[in-house]
């Protein structure tokens, strides 16, 4: 029952060790052992097959070709023709849709995820305060997370959102007058965020379970020092969780990125008013396949993709300075 | 923050050691006033809890009652109750919409969301085993290339699917939704059943190979088995994902009786959502009804498969 902080090891990938370990006996070479090893490689790849076949023929080689689409002009029914750098060079100096479906993107990923995640993160641990009866609350919470991506749901966001529906109304009832929320290029990106803040059950389920394992030692520790609440959450909760935040930070903003059938729906598949809905996967979705501009679109895919993959970076590089795992060898 | 207050509170309430150190010096009425905080506490915890529940789950609510509007109150009746109820959308919503009967349209989500479980599960499965219990060459770089695909946003590669599907002359079949599934291409799957047969005993396959068995054998009659709460997490989740999937259908899926419900609630939307809310609000409302009865059938199940596997909604 000893207050373990030690335990906290600031670095270690828990999953590259485990990878280590299991390869260890490979390097054994007694005889008969290589011909084992070869028959564990074939039985493998066999099982792998279908999932090779998907990686390669669905996502590498796909995404290779778009790579190459990227660099050309094509509209399906002709051969591609090989323009260089042009598609990119019109994205970034004379596309003013794109660089406004940028910005609303960036705003909406930038300010929603972490709204979501710090709301899940308070009714965790509001949550977690009491076993009894958590559980009807947890999978209440829960729930608008399985549909929030839904059509329905979006049609649902319109007509609350909209002029006279029940949030305008509200409002207006208690003298905050601004009308329809969907009609209005102001207040249109804040309704698809609080859509996405409305879905914040999924993250708060992980972020519970990671409250559980939060040893109580630590808080006893922390209280007997003197430490107040603020503290306690600054000093135990959050290097606690750390693994957990990051988590739920890295798919969060991923997921952010693709957000498609709502604002689909909530514009009539127009990206309005004004643009403010037009997301950077509704822009690549009209300038592919209404515009039938396949290699523009797979241009603006590419730039995606690299903004992703640079968050990504980000997020993986800085870890080490705010994520904390745990050192035990469970 | 005062969460972890509370928590400390009620675990030292539950070790009496601690509990009886501490109150000693204050003398015996100190107790009875610290439940009695407690208790407190506990009713505002539920109250304020109950008023979030109800904030979160209004727009559901919103939605049931408002199945039963008639078109007049659209944007004249923003409260709950219908003024004057009626069951006219559900009567309209039956006879589809575009010349595409309501059934037909539920008939084709089916089968796509069945087709999605059977594929995800069977495939998901065999790659998750080679990962997770064989010992092969080239393991770690597909592993990492496994977890890669968890990352990659799905629209990098919509186009060049796109163009190939057509090439193969199949847009406006299902297969284009239907084939990627039983690739294994959804990686949380992979990733998910990866996890759960790490756990299991790695004696179990070295018996069961002493005794004779191979690698199917052991993938089938005792790894399948054993891990059938994670497959069934899987089914769950593929089967959902598959019944709100709408931007791959809106790619591939051209005449309306191909439709699933998604596409066919846009066409409500696109078409008729000045005059005929009802309709749209009515329909939307069906395409939830068997996800919402999942839900509420496995909630415990979905809701600690997410808790420890991190699998978002």
């Amino acid at each position: 029952m000893s207050t373990t902080t030690t335990r906290v090891i600031v670095t270690g990938d828990k999953r590259r060790r485990s990878l280590v370990r299991r390869s260890r006996p490979e390097n054994l070479t007694r005889p008969g052992q290589r011909r084992r090893q070869t028959r564990e490689t074939l039985a493998g790849y066999g099982f792998l097959v279908p999932w090779l076949v998907g990686f390669f023929g669905l996502t590498i080689i796909p995404m290779i070709y778009s790579l190459y689409l990227s660099f050309t002009r094509y509209n399906i029914f002709q051969p591609p023709k090989w323009i260089g750098f042009d598609n990119y060079i019109r994205l970034f100096t004379n596309d003013p849709q794109f660089i406004q479906s940028a910005q609303i993107t960036l705003i909406y990923v930038l300010v929603g995820t972490p709204i979501t995640l710090a709301a899940a993160l308070g009714v965790a641990m509001l949550l977690n305060y009491r076993d009894k009866g958590a559980g009807f609350f947890r999978s209440a919470f829960y729930a608008p997370s399985l549909i929030g991506g839904s059509v329905s749901v979006a049609i649902v966001w319109r007509a609350m959102f909209g002029s006279n529906g029940p949030v305008d109304s509200a409002l207006s009832s208690i003298g905050i007058d601004l009308g329809g929320w969907i009609g209005n290029p102001a207040l249109v990106l804040p309704a698809m965020i609080v859509l996405a803040v409305w879905q914040f059950g999924a993250t708060m389920v992980i972020f519970l379970a990671g409250l559980k394992q939060v040893p109580k030692e630590l808080y006893e520790a922390a209280e007997m020092d003197g430490a107040n609440a603020w503290h306690r959450f600054r000093a135990v909760t959050l290097p606690m969780l750390s693994p957990v935040i990051f988590f739920n930070l890295l798919l969060g903003l991923i997921g952010a990125f693709q957000v498609f059938a709502s604002a689909y729906i909530i514009s009539n598949g127009s990206g309005g008013p004004a643009g403010m809905t037009n997301f950077i996967t509704l822009y690549l979705y009209k300038r592919g396949f209404a515009d039938g501009q396949m290699g523009y679109a797979a241009a603006i895919a590419w730039v995606l993709l690299v903004v992703v993959a640079i968050i990504a970076l980000i997020l993986f590089r800085t870890q080490r300075s705010w994520v904390h795992y745990a050192g035990d060898n469970r | 923050m005062s969460t972890s207050n509370q928590a400390t509170t009620s675990g030292a309430a539950s070790t009496p050691v601690f509990a009886a150190q501490q109150t000693m010096p204050v003398g015996p009425p100190a107790p009875r006033r610290r439940v009695k905080r407690k208790t407190w506490q506990t009713v505002i915890w539920f109250v304020a809890l109950l008023l979030l529940t109800a904030v979160v789950l209004y727009p559901l609510v919103w939605l049931l009652f408002s199945t039963f509007k008639p078109n007049s109150e659209f944007g004249q009746n923003p409260g709950l109750l219908p003024n004057a109820p009626t069951i006219d959308n559900y009567i309209k919503v039956a006879d589809g919409i575009a010349g595409v009967p309501m059934w037909r349209f539920f008939l084709n989500s089916l089968i796509l969301a069945v087709a999605a479980v059977v594929g995800t599960v069977l495939s998901s499965a065999l790659a998750a085993y080679a990962f997770a219990r064989v010992q092969f060459k080239g393991l770690g770089i597909f592993f990492a290339a496994m977890i890669g695909t968890l990352l990659l946003p799905f629209h990098v590669v919509i186009i060049p699917q796109y163009i190939m599907f057509n090439n193969f002359g199949l847009v406006d079949t299902f297969w284009p939704l239907i084939l990627p599934k039983f690739l294994a291409t959804e990686a949380f799957f992979v990733f998910l059943l990866v996890q759960f047969l790490r756990q299991m005993p790695r004696d179990m396959d070295e018996a069961a190979r002493i005794d004779g068995a191979g690698h199917v054998r052991i993938f089938w009659s005792i790894m399948l088995p054993l891990i059938k709460p994670a497959l069934i997490t899987c089914a769950i989740f593929s089967f959902i994902w598959s019944w709100n999937d709408f931007l791959g259908p809106l790619l591939y899926l051209t005449s309306p009786e191909n439709y699933p419900l998604p596409i066919a609630l846009r066409l409500y939307n696109d078409q008729t959502s000045t005059s005929d809310y009802g309709a749209t609000v009515t329909a939307s409302f069906i395409a939830l009804l068997p996800v919402l009865g999942f839900f509420l059938v496995f909630q415990r199940f979905l809701v600690d498969g997410v808790a420890t596997q991190g699998l978002k909604g």
